[in-house]
């Protein structure tokens, strides 16, 4: 299974994380999990700088010729049994809290309003909020978080502060979820062995009754998305909401997605292929990466998988796939920090941003001085220019220096994410002249021509784009639980007694 | 090759039915959440173990057209965190009242068995009524049985009706369209009562009364799908992603679609993200931005190119080709009223002349009266509003000119005024000499004065701007520099983009536009300066153009039978429905603090402007501009009595008897002496809002005059005592006697509230929903019962009504008759009754009900009977019929089939049987049958009898809904999208996106203008004294002159910041605010946003304690420092509740700080108090002066002490 998030469409509003909160993470212990999750960019995130795995020794790293884990290997993990010094702490993520809503409602009588003060979810006690999972949304606490942010290491200092100035300044999110890596390292690092990627469909899980608390999936994952339950005692993390695939229905975050972002579809992929392309040169990690994506209408393709036990509704679902034609046959998507080897499921359209603008000094006093009285006057000495030759300027006009965007999705190479964009570009002054007209034919020519696109692959583009339905989206395969169950028991006595309560055995005396 | 396999056995991956069983659940219902947002989403409430657990959008929206996206998943961050409420700390579970009300009633009821007199004593006992009211939000709630607390309600109403009238009986519950049938609850209680409605969507400051000035509509925009129509959107003042949350998908897919978007906002607000373009205008300085691309569209594209679509546009849905008087002001000369037709001897004896305008025919170079008028609109015969281009008089055809620039008799120098940088320029227009009965004018058109006022030259002599570098004439693009800060060359390439693009598309150019331009004092302008680009270019009325405004969820679709059921129109013929902002104004005696306007607002001199906003509200109320309730010093009750006593037999000689006591000034308007006792307000009702504080602005003052509480304003009187208006020189305080909440949840307002009565939630009872944001109608159900003892908004007021009804059977037994004064109407004959300003009052004219003054109805009340008349649908309306907008038609065969069918339950009362509307289910049902939205059959009447007054083929819409009849199951059962109706302005045959305004321009029905045209120009008397009558610029007040900081900065000097109240991220006004989901997922509060460096000056670190005051009170929280937010302006998001979170003010003597509404007073503009003149007619939140908030300067300081 795999996943596209659009981030050009991407909204900011976070009912995915709600929807997956309500029904997943609602209850003692988990309070302060949220399986998804939305960031600001540029921002530090949540767990706060999680990406600086200077910080975090997450995900893997290249010696040689192979990759071993950066921080918690299994070996590396039982030698520090009681101590694992590259966990976060409650503070990186942010001590829960609610209110004493209570107070409003039975407060005595008194000589001045009650109110309902925070506490802790943890202590009980009253708390001073300083953090919370999304606590640098949209630019907040800009000196303190997105000036922070660890992908703005590689640039200049000139090119930082220029991204909160008024001329380049912008933002974007960035929703996550659990990866669903083709080479996890949370698998790797777990020295009981609960954690494992599900071959029917590639959820990765940590088993709830094996799980022991060791919690070294929460520093190997790079992404942090492995999370300790403090109440259970075991980790838990994003399920890629299996009862409802294999219902049929697409995961909640992904339901709920009001800005119709994220798209759901099977991809066929060489499993021989992981190890050696995680621990290629990081230069073609992704290009690598994106090589093991098989054609799904190619007859090889599909003699294999059937030889291998695929199921045919599921070859079918790939050929449907939205996320087979967004990652590999357009080449839009991107995954999220490829240098941390984990070959992520989940895929990355990069966001067009506004158009830079410049500040001309200005000095307005003696103009001032001739204005009405009552008017209000705002003092300053420049004016915003933010005109273009063409309709929508080019993308080396965008907001932000390619370099950070790169820092993202390519491992640093600018140029793969300058060819999406541009790609981006020529399908909107495609549609543009379509619908209206006023582009010249020659320029629209040589746009589409520079990033190889025709106009029927423009439609393609534009149609899952834009006019997608709920069905063109997700694309689920059949679950075919029957034959799951069929490995335990009759299915038809399934199908009289499931959800009967536990179905583990009574327990025996000794 | 190889692929992976499960190397886990099946039996160790049993453990995963642990996630499996928390997935499992028993039902999924329909419903939809009915708070003050324009999303009207369709949810699925998942129930499992009889329990709400958690929401998931519905996704089975019908399809609109194949070329626009879905519209499936809709909802937000908010409606998806709904289900927290039900079961949380916050929920109100049973009634509560206040322990001082509760002992003192209790105390007065052992003394006094006899609730009415009981209550009448309490309230006599000034030491007891003190008592209770100053404790009023300071805690000490006590659980109280539903009948203890119903009889304490009742007797207060009956109490209030018996001694003062019932017309001091107040309910304010707002937007009824987000849950229409428990808006009608209380407002059906009311009416049948006497009672008043207080108006709130120009309280909200949401009515862009730009919209009923140019379209004498109240607000008419396009669905969201259709901004996926517009190819150049330009989006001020609305952060889509935080306000259109499940409509922000449109605006991000239309970009891959090839549409132009730009985005102003003076902070990188989330929308700004999905911008080409950027264009951070200085905070409220939009219109500058547009009045210079207008210059440039004008010049250019008007007047140099010739545009044939722009031309030919603007010339047939404008009224750019109709004659307006130059007239002599001193030794100047300037624009007047636009010449009616019966100034012309030769149309003297027309019917409706003074209602009629004129036009030149270009090929008879003679007069004509171009049909469609308002004039035509109220004729008796009918058949001639109609927007075709022909001659009222031989019904031939005629072709206007549009200038007179190469057909005048002689181009005159004329003044043109420009308010931004202080000017008068003059300027030559060309004119043609009219003979009138009084003489000879000079007239011209309105769009020669339009060239003239953006100053297009023309090569007409006169001062006209050099060039688009002349920074010192309005409107070019140097010009509007000082104001926005935005360079010349950004506009020139919008004005060209969107000229081009509309152009091209044949109008597809859009604005959508929010509470962040509407919020202005000076909305209105800037509104104007952006709809003048749309008309001409000829963007209305098309779809992907036009204004779209989305600013509360105003539209309720089956307004028709919804009306009705709602103001009790199937008993009674008057309601009592009250504009609030004037009514707030004078009431919380914000107007005592105010002042003459003219210091604020940029107006010219003269005596219209020389006086005290509350002068002219009095002046407005007796001219039947606007309505006040209470109405007289006297009990309506009593005066009715009076009159009969006095010989009045009949209900026009006791209308008589009122005039002539009025007129001998015997008897007093209440807004005369607001301050006086028997003029108060007494019991209010509040329910399905946040009326004490989120939307109270100068809720201060609300607690100190309305509650008698605590509060934290310093202002002090203004030096500028009214005339008119009696000034007493202490304010009275604690006027509310009672103020009862409905509420499912603790929020400021039931904090403050006397009785909290524990309501049902959304997810808890049957309703309907409907928005201007897409175009079907969602219900509302009950997933689950009402929790512990709530009980539906329907079933409450109906316990309201009967337990008042019981008491009634002892105190107010006998029939009694009410006078209900109502103001001129818009969209009746009332809209043309004042051609000019003239105050009876004052002897300018005589008193003439429904003329020269508001009308008067008598009205039969029966106080036992009024729960019989709530749970029945009267029989009225089987001979006065259904309709809206001016749109009526017959209803008393389907209310024929209503009583024979067995689908709808009946009531007996008196051995007559009419259908029930006992249930809120059933009174679904009533609505839907009774609607041209979801009964075919109404539809294709009303569009007949649409026919009927504009002589045009209109029932062709129709056709096709015959057979559409939506019930309340069907809509349970899938989303339904509503019937084309000429009640709305939209055409959505197959599939089509709603888009305003396209049944005028492809059908040629008439705007409800005075020309029937889109206005460019306003001639009211007062629009012309006002300097409102051509578009222009006005710029934002500046703090000294608005007055928000008079006191404060006696104290202390500190640097002076704006503070902007937009929607928040977190919430739907104060919905959601204190909700655990929100709070976490935002800073644990409402904090204050500023620019880092205000920040650094000020000392103030990120998540530091503040507080943000000014003169009219505090509010503490903490501050956010950002990037995002521009220098000079710091952001509080609308709205917070001072329940959660909040520690006490240390500026303000240790008291608790309060909300965003603390640091705001009400300043109104006097030009909206308008009536009886064309579109600038009262109507319910429709018209009538909005309470802008987004002039407010305050002082952010770092909280140096902690105290909770």
């Amino acid at each position: 299974m795999s996943m596209v998030f659009h981030l050009d469409k991407c909204i900011g509003c976070h009912t995915c994380s709600i929807a997956c909160k309500n029904i997943w993470t609602d209850r003692k212990g988990a309070e302060y999990m949220w399986w998804n999750n939305v960031e600001t960019k540029p921002g530090t995130g949540y767990p706060t700088k999680w990406e600086d795995q200077e910080i975090y020794k997450g995900g893997w790293e290249k010696k040689d010729r192979d990759i071993s884990l950066k921080g918690a290997g299994k070996l590396r993990g039982l030698m520090n049994i009681f101590h694992n010094p590259n966990l976060p702490v409650i503070d990186d993520y942010y001590e829960p809290f609610t209110y004493k809503y209570l107070d409003l409602i039975e407060s005595p009588a008194m000589n001045d309003q009650p109110t309902a003060r925070p506490v802790s979810l943890i202590t009980g006690k009253p708390i001073d909020i300083k953090a919370g999972p999304n606590w640098d949304d949209d630019l907040s606490g800009t000196p303190d978080y997105a000036r922070q942010d660890p992908n703005l290491k590689n640039l200049t200092p000139a090119e930082q502060e220029a991204m909160f100035q008024l001329e380049r300044m912008a933002f974007y999110y960035l929703p996550r979820i659990c990866n669903h890596c083709l080479n996890p390292a949370c698998v790797a690092s777990c020295p009981s062995g609960a954690i494992y990627k599900r071959g029917e469909d590639g959820i990765v899980l940590i088993n709830q009754n094996v799980c022991r608390a060791w919690r070294m999936c929460v520093t190997a994952c790079p992404y942090k998305k492995s999370y300790y339950n403090w109440h259970t005692g075991k980790s838990e993390k994003c399920i890629l909401c299996y009862p409802r695939i294999e219902a049929g229905y697409a995961p909640a975050c992904m339901h709920s997605c009001v800005g119709r972002i994220r798209y759901l579809g099977v991809v066929l992929y060489d499993a021989d292929e992981i190890h050696e392309v995680a621990s290629c040169d990081e230069a073609s990690l992704v290009n690598r990466q994106l090589n093991m994506i098989l054609d799904p209408f190619d007859e090889r393709v599909i003699e294999s998988a059937k030889k291998n036990g695929i199921a045919d509704s599921t070859i079918k679902a790939a050929q449907y796939s939205p996320t087979y034609k967004f990652v590999k046959e357009w080449g839009l998507a991107l995954p999220l920090h490829p240098e941390f080897r984990t070959l992520p499921m989940l895929f990355y359209v990069p966001p067009l941003l506004p158009v830079m603008a410049s500040l001309r000094e200005v000095n307005n006093q003696a103009q001032a001085e001739k204005m009405n009285p009552t008017a209000k006057y705002w003092n300053d000495n420049w004016l915003y220019d933010t005109s273009t030759e063409e309709l929508w300027g080019t993308i080396d006009q965008a907001r932000f220096p390619l370099k950070y965007l790169a820092s993202l999705f390519s491992a640093g190479d600018e140029n793969k994410v300058k060819h999406i964009l541009k790609k981006l570009l020529a399908v909107r002054i495609h549609r543009r002249n379509v619908t209206v007209g006023d582009m010249d034919k020659a320029k629209v020519d040589q746009v589409m021509k520079d990033t190889n696109l025709t106009s029927e692959e423009a439609e393609a583009i534009y149609y899952l784009t834009s006019l997608a339905k709920f069905d063109d989206r997700f694309v689920i395969p059949a679950s075919h639980r029957e034959q799951s169950m069929e490995m335990l028991e009759f299915t038809g006595d399934t199908k009289g007694s499931v959800g009967f309560g536990l179905k583990s055995d009574p327990l025996r005396s000794a | 090759m190889s692929w992976i396999e499960d190397i886990i056995s099946p039996q160790t991956r049993k453990w995963e039915e642990f996630y499996r069983n928390r997935f499992q659940h028993d039902r999924i219902v329909r419903s939809t959440h009915g708070v003050n947002c324009t999303g009207g989403c369709s949810w699925q409430i998942h129930v499992k173990d009889g329990i709400v657990v958690w929401e998931t959008q519905q996704i089975d929206y019908p399809l609109l057209e194949s070329t626009i996206p879905p519209y499936e998943p809709r909802g937000c961050q908010r409606g998806i965190s709904f289900s927290w409420y039900l079961y949380s700390p916050l929920r109100i579970k049973y009634p509560l009242i206040r322990g001082a009300l509760i002992d003192a009633w209790r105390k007065a009821k052992k003394q006094e068995p006899d609730p009415v007199k009981a209550w009448a004593n309490l309230q006599s006992d000034t030491e007891q009524r003190k008592k209770y009211q100053n404790a009023r939000g300071k805690g000490g709630f006590r659980r109280v049985t539903w009948d203890e607390v119903l009889e304490l309600i009742a007797a207060a109403n009956i109490h209030t009706a018996k001694k003062y009238g019932p017309d001091r009986v107040i309910g304010f519950s707002p937007i009824p369209a987000m849950s229409m049938l428990s808006y009608a609850a209380g407002a059906r209680f009311l009416q049948l009562f006497g009672g008043v409605n207080l108006s709130f969507y120009d309280w909200y400051c949401d009515l862009p009364t730009a919209f009923p000035e140019i379209w004498g509509e109240q607000t008419d925009v396009c669905e969201s799908a259709d901004w996926y129509n517009a190819k150049m959107i330009a989006d001020m003042g609305a952060c889509l992603n935080m306000t259109r949350t499940p409509d922000c998908h449109f605006f991000a897919e239309s970009r891959h679609n090839g549409t132009k978007t730009v985005v102003f906002s003076p902070d990188f607000s989330q929308v700004c993200k999905f911008a080409d373009q950027w264009v951070p205008v200085h905070a409220g300085s939009d219109g500058a931005f547009w009045m210079a691309v207008t210059h440039i569209i004008l010049k250019e594209w008007h007047h140099q190119k010739q545009t044939p679509y722009f031309l030919d546009y603007t010339k047939q849905y404008t009224d750019s080709a109709f004659l307006v008087k130059l007239e002599k002001d001193g030794d100047k000369l300037v624009p007047g009223q636009l010449v009616r037709a019966n100034e012309m001897l030769e149309f003297s004896s027309i019917e409706n002349g003074d209602w009629k305008f004129l036009s030149l025919d270009s090929k008879t170079n003679k007069l004509v009266v171009p049909k469609g008028a308002m004039g035509h609109r109220w004729e008796k015969k009918g058949g001639n509003w109609n927007m075709k281009l022909e001659n009222e008089i031989d019904n031939q055809p005629y072709d206007p000119y549009l200038t007179l620039l190469k057909n005048n008799d002689e181009v005159l120098q004329v003044t043109f005024t420009e308010f931004g940088l202080d000017l008068h320029r003059q300027r030559g227009v060309p004119v043609r000499y009219l003979q009138t009965a009084s003489g000879k004018v000079p007239v011209t058109t309105v769009y020669d004065l339009i060239m003239a006022q953006y100053g297009v030259d023309r090569g007409l002599q006169g001062d006209y701007p050099k060039d688009y570098t002349d920074k010192d004439a309005a409107y070019t693009p140097a010009w509007q520099e000082i104001f926005t800060g935005i360079d010349s060359k950004t506009v020139i390439q919008f004005a060209q983009e969107w000229a081009n693009t509309a152009n091209l598309t044949n109008g597809k150019c859009m604005i959508i536009v929010g509470a962040g331009i509407n919020h202005w004092y000076h909305a209105n302008l800037m509104y104007r300066a952006g709809i003048m680009a749309l008309m001409l270019t000829g963007c209305v009325g098309r779809n992907g153009g036009g204004m779209n405004h989305y600013v509360g969820q105003e539209k309720l679709a089956p307004v028709d039978s919804w009306s009705a059921i709602t103001f009790g129109k199937d008993w009674q013929s008057a309601a009592r429905l009250q504009q609030a902002p004037l009514w707030h104004y004078i009431n919380t005696c914000q107007y005592r603090y105010d002042g003459q306007f003219s210091k604020y607002n940029t107006v010219p001199k003269n005596k219209w402007t020389k006086q005290h906003t509350a002068d002219t509200i009095y002046q407005s109320v007796r001219m039947g501009w606007m309505p006040f309730y209470p109405q007289f010093n006297q009990n309506t009750l009593e005066l009715s009595k009076e009159a009969q006593q006095n010989g009045a037999r009949t209900d026009d000689e006791i209308k008589n008897y009122v005039v002539e006591k009025l007129k001998a000034k015997k008897l007093h308007y209440a807004v005369g002496d607001p301050d006086s006792e028997e003029n108060h307000p007494k019991v209010w009702f509040i329910w399905r809002g946040n009326a004490i504080m989120g939307s109270m602005k100068g809720h201060e003052y609300a607690l100190k005059h309305y509650l008698g509480t605590h509060s934290n304003r310093i202002a002090k009187d203004s030096p500028d005592h009214t005339e008119e208006v009696k000034w007493h020189d202490i304010a009275p305080e604690g006027k509310m006697d009672l103020v009862v909440d409905l509420n499912f949840r603790m929020d400021s307002s039931a904090l403050y509230s006397d009785i909290v009565l524990p309501a049902a939630s959304w997810y808890e009872k049957a309703d309907l929903n409907s928005t201007d944001l897409h175009s079907f109608i969602h219900p509302l159900s009950a997933a689950i019962a009402p929790v512990w003892e709530a009980k539906t908004d329907w079933d409450i007021f109906k316990l309201i009504a009967k337990h008042t009804s019981e008491i009634a059977k002892q105190h107010l037994k006998e029939p009694q008759k009410d006078i209900v004064c109502s103001p001129l109407s818009h969209d009746s004959a009332g809209e043309i009754t004042q051609r000019h300003v003239k105050d009876w009052y004052k002897g300018e004219c005589e008193p003439i009900p429904g003329k020269t003054m508001h009308s008067i109805a008598v009205v039969d009340r029966d106080y036992t009977k009024l729960y019989d008349k709530f749970i029945t649908l009267g029989d009225r309306i089987k001979t006065s019929g259904l309709g809206a907008h001016g749109n009526n038609y017959t209803c008393d065969d389907v209310y024929d089939e209503i009583m024979a069918s067995n689908h709808f339950p009946k009531e007996k009362l008196n051995g007559t049987v009419y259908p029930s509307l006992k249930e809120d289910r059933d009174a679904a049902n009533v609505l839907l049958k009774l609607s041209t939205l979801t009964n075919g059959k109404l539809t294709v009447r009303a569009y007949r009898e649409a026919e009927k007054k504009t002589g045009l083929v209109l029932t062709d819409i129709g056709e096709g809904y015959e057979q559409v009849g939506i019930t309340y199951g069907d809509l349970q059962a899938q989303p339904r999208r509503y019937n084309s109706s000429p009640l709305w302005s939209g055409l959505m045959q197959d599939g089509r996106a709603y888009s305003a305004y396209t049944y005028n321009v492809e059908r040629l029905v008439p705007w409800r203008t005075l020309t029937g045209r889109q206005h460019f120009y306003l001639d009211h008397e007062l629009y012309i004294a006002y300097g409102e009558h051509l578009p222009t610029y006005k710029p934002s007040p500046k703090p000294e002159a608005y007055g928000d900081l008079k006191e404060t900065l006696q104290l202390e000097q500190a640097k002076v910041l704006n503070c902007l109240t937009p929607h928040g991220k977190w919430h739907i006004h104060s919905t959601y605010m204190e909700n655990l989901r929100m709070l976490t997922l935002s800073r644990g509060c409402e904090p204050c946003w500023i620019n880092e460096k205000d920040a650094a000056d000020l000392g103030i670190k990120d998540n530091d304690w503040v507080e943000v005051y000014n003169d009219h009170g505090v509010y503490c929280t903490r501050a956010c420092v950002s990037s995002r937010i521009p220098p000079g302006v710091c952001i509080v998001y609308h709205v917070p509740e001072r329940t959660t979170g909040i520690p006490k003010s240390q500026v303000r003597g240790n008291k608790r700080g309060g909300g965003h509404n603390s640091f705001t007073r009400i300043h109104l503009k006097p030009n909206y108090l308008t009536g009886g003149y064309g579109q600038f007619s009262y109507h319910f939140n429709y018209w009538g002066p909005i309470a802008p908030n987004r002039d407010t300067h305050v002082i952010v300081k770092k909280m140096e002490k902690l105290v909770w």
